[in-house]
């Protein structure tokens, strides 16, 4: 199993976080993982993206130009990274600040509306874990055990009053996920 | 030993008035007769001696005149490249908090290629000793203009006299780093007449002492000459020198016991 | 096997550093890799050690702090990115003139001039044949993931020591940023003072009175004392380039084309082998680990049973000098890059090795 995974949308909204859990909770199952950000000025509020490659194998590149799944958070991502979806892969995203709905039709495409249900019930924090649950639904590349045990390791100490949260976030966001085009 | 000297039969124990320190390597130095630099040598090293703290000291030596101050000074040493010993002393003492640490430096490499090493190890506050020799001009590559050269001297890169209004005006480094909250002694001395070397003693002891303290840099500057780029003989030079370098950089103290007294 | 943790490349070397035994960091802040410094503040190895971190007032500071505690026997680093190491080139130059052991770590991002923050591999040249100024070179190792950006702390400063000689990690922003498993080295204590003192005989810890005085310096003004000591140095080079070569071959047994690649570039690479083999096509993976020494047998070997080699690198062509000066002419060697933080993927050096080598 390799599943190759870019996650992009503005900076501040949990794009790299969200990846290291997942690339944790991979290492916590004895997976090979690589976690490649794009890193930078545009990080400050502009946008962010990360690469999350989870496999069975050693990893060779963690620059890739085709993904099994794209996450995406904000126009700009989709404009970038629609067309960078493997044919038969997956498409996320969350209609909040899309303006142009995704457009292949020969990918998956599910839609999370993730960002609206966090503010309405006052998660905006965990808001990068509801998409990551949804993702799980579809994908479920690591159990929910090894992503509490990745969330102990990628967030300090001081943060792990926040844990019941996150995985709350989780449940929520396998409920949320809905879909677009399915092949 | 004795051979050297014409009469072996005086060296008797009555007789002995001065005795060199071994902490100097006993070898010609390579300094111009009349030059300051054998004067602070054998002070550092008699302070180093009186103080028992010869096999715990480092020092440093720079790029000019005493770039070969590593052979005449019987302690370990390093050469630093031109301006940076303070960079490498820093690391010394804080890797060897136990050792006693010097840089010796002259004014070009101090003041102009190593400004920002010595203001930024005062300005932390190591806890190192700094000996600073000024004497206006760039000895060891023949006399060109230093940052300390006064107005209107002549030096090879100046030689119709420094210009301050193209060339810049003498730097006061000293003045400078005295008001850094990392210096805790600051002093200016001569080496000219035995009561400016006495003096010189006294300063250097007492720069070296601060390292006791923990409290930040002692910092020696001796004015001095340099009758070979200055053209002069030495008797001249030293007259040349309280005429014209004293009084833009006059002698004393500048920070005692962490306070500016001047 | 050591403790597993998920970590950047830059915060691995950090805490490998600590592992085994740094007495001392030296650095000033650059982007790429800014979190070395960072990570180390914030772990404090200074209260656990007693490792010496300080933020110096540039790179200049930086290096000649490596310097002097170089000089006294200490284990000492310093990291920073291309323009950085460029103001290094001084210290690093003396250094390799006083043979004294240092570690300094390369996070290269793209240039000339203040470049971009992004990766490349433009350095080569700097890293690889010498730097500053007069006849010297470093050990170059050239990590391609995070447990070789740990590994290599050891091994640097081991070669480092052994060869009395400036050692360099040549990596990039990418390897930098990236997180991957990292199995990080035991913990070994930082040597005593008794220790430095025994094992670095020569370093200038402060003379008792049984002994003559060290002096750590390049500094020799007589030409013949001055060209014995360039000898030293290039027979210390030639040991080097006899025993410390490292490489690694991935699908080399049965290629017919071979991809030749340091660092990133090597795992991009690397796809790029899987990629062609999924076609049918027998193409390897030759990546040499040490760039200096660079391994030119194991190369020639290879270039013997090859018919073409495709060099990928991050800059305009550096690495492919060595690797025609390995090879020589009698099989198409031909190069691909991309510059300016730009990073090649694995499609598109495929596509370039068919196009440059397999086509042609």
């Amino acid at each position: 199993m390799t599943e190759e995974i870019i996650i992009a949308g503005f900076g501040g909204q949990g794009v790299l976080s969200m990846g290291k859990i997942l690339a944790y909770s991979g290492v916590m199952q004895d997976q090979e993982v690589s976690w490649m950000p794009s890193y930078g000025p545009e990080m400050r509020g502009g946008t962010a993206n990360v690469t999350v490659i989870v496999s069975d194998e050693r990893i060779s590149s963690p620059i890739l130009n085709k993904f099994d799944t794209a996450i995406i958070l904000n126009q700009q991502s989709l404009d970038k990274f629609e067309n960078a979806v493997k044919p038969g892969g997956l498409l996320i995203y969350d209609p909040n600040g899309i303006t142009r709905q995704p457009e292949r039709k020969d990918i998956n495409i599910y839609s999370i509306a993730a960002a609206d249900e966090a503010a309405k019930m006052g998660l905006s924090k965990v808001f990068n874990m509801m998409v990551l649950g949804g993702f799980l639904k579809l994908k479920p590349i690591v159990k929910m055990e090894n992503i509490r045990k990745g969330l102990e390791k990628s967030l300090p100490a001081r943060h792990h009053k926040l844990i019941p949260e996150n995985e709350k976030a989780l449940t929520i966001g396998q409920d949320l996920i809905q879909p677009v085009h399915v092949l | 030993m004795e051979e050297k000297f014409a009469h072996p039969e005086l060296r008797t124990p009555e007789n002995l008035v001065y005795k060199r320190t071994d902490f100097l390597v006993d070898r010609p130095l390579s300094y111009c007769p009349g030059c300051g630099h054998g004067v602070v040598h054998r002070m550092l090293m008699e302070v180093v001696e009186d103080k028992g703290i010869g096999s715990i000291t480092i020092g440093i030596s720079p790029v000019g005149c005493s770039v070969l101050a590593y052979d005449f000074l019987n302690v370990d040493m390093l050469g630093a490249a031109h301006g940076r010993a303070p960079a490498l002393a820093t690391a010394i003492k804080r890797l060897w908090p136990n050792r006693y640490v010097f840089t010796y430096q002259g004014d070009g490499d101090l003041a102009a290629i190593g400004t920002a090493e010595t203001i930024h190890a005062c300005n932390r506050g190591e806890n190192f000793t700094i000996i600073f020799i000024n004497n206006g001009i760039y000895g060891m590559t023949g006399g060109q203009m230093a940052p300390t050269t006064l107005p209107g001297m002549r030096t090879s890169t100046c030689p119709y006299g420094r210009d301050v209004g193209i060339m810049g005006h003498p730097m006061k480094i000293t003045e400078l780093i005295a008001q850094l909250p990392g210096t805790y002694y600051v002093t200016r001395q001569a080496v000219h007449t035995p009561a400016a070397v006495r003096k010189t003693k006294k300063a250097l002891r007492k720069a070296i002492d601060c390292q006791d303290l923990g409290k930040g840099i002692g910092f020696v500057e001796v004015v001095s000459n340099c009758n070979s780029g200055w053209k002069m003989t030495p008797v001249q030079a030293n007259q040349w020198m309280e005429e014209h370098m004293f009084p833009k950089y006059p002698l004393g103290d500048i920070k005692v016991d962490g306070e500016l007294v001047k | 096997m050591g403790e597993l943790r998920l970590m950047k490349g830059n915060e691995a070397i950090a805490e490998a550093a600590i592992r085994v035994g740094c007495d001392g960091y030296f650095g000033y802040p650059i982007t790429p890799q800014s979190e070395v410094m960072e990570y180390l503040m914030a772990e404090k190895p200074y209260e656990t050690t007693g490792m010496v971190v300080l933020q110096a007032e540039s790179e200049v500071a930086a290096i000649n702090m490596l310097y002097g505690g170089a000089g006294t026997g200490k284990m000492v680093m310093t990291s920073s990115s291309s323009p950085g190491i460029s103001l290094m080139q001084e210290g690093i130059s003396y250094l390799a003139g006083t043979q004294l052991p240092a570690l300094i770590v390369n996070i290269v991002r793209g240039g000339p001039g203040l470049g971009t923050i992004q990766p490349s591999q433009a350095d080569y040249f700097q890293a690889v044949k010498g730097g500053g100024h007069g006849d010297y070179y470093t050990i170059v190792y050239a990590p391609a993931s995070v447990q070789e950006m740990a590994d290599f702390v050891k091994l640097g400063f081991d070669a480092a020591f052994h060869y009395r000689t400036p050692v360099l990690i040549l990596s990039d922003g990418a390897i930098g940023q990236m997180m991957e498993k990292v199995y990080l080295p035991d913990p070994i204590p930082r040597r005593t003072e008794e220790e430095v003192i025994s094992q670095c005989p020569w370093a200038s810890t402060g003379k008792p009175p049984t002994r003559e005085h060290h002096i750590m310096t390049s500094l020799d003004l007589d030409p013949a004392g001055q060209e014995r000591l360039n000898l030293l140095l290039q027979e210390k080079y030639r040991v080097i380039e006899e025993k410390e070569v490292l490489y690694e071959k991935i699908d080399c047994d049965d290629a017919e084309y071979v991809f030749v690649a340091f660092g990133l570039s090597a795992r991009i690479c690397q796809k790029a082998v899987h990629l062609a083999r999924e076609q049918g096509i027998k193409v390897g993976l030759f990546r040499p680990i040490t760039l200096f020494p660079f391994p030119k047998k194991p190369l020639q070997e290879l270039g013997k049973k090859v018919k073409g080699m495709l060099v990928v690198e991050m800059n305009a062509g550096q690495m492919i000098e060595d690797v025609i000066l390995s090879v020589g002419f009698q099989i198409p060697i031909k190069h691909y890059g991309r510059f300016g933080g730009i990073i090649p993927t694995p499609d598109e050096v495929f596509r370039m090795l068919k196009e440059k080598i397999i086509g042609g």
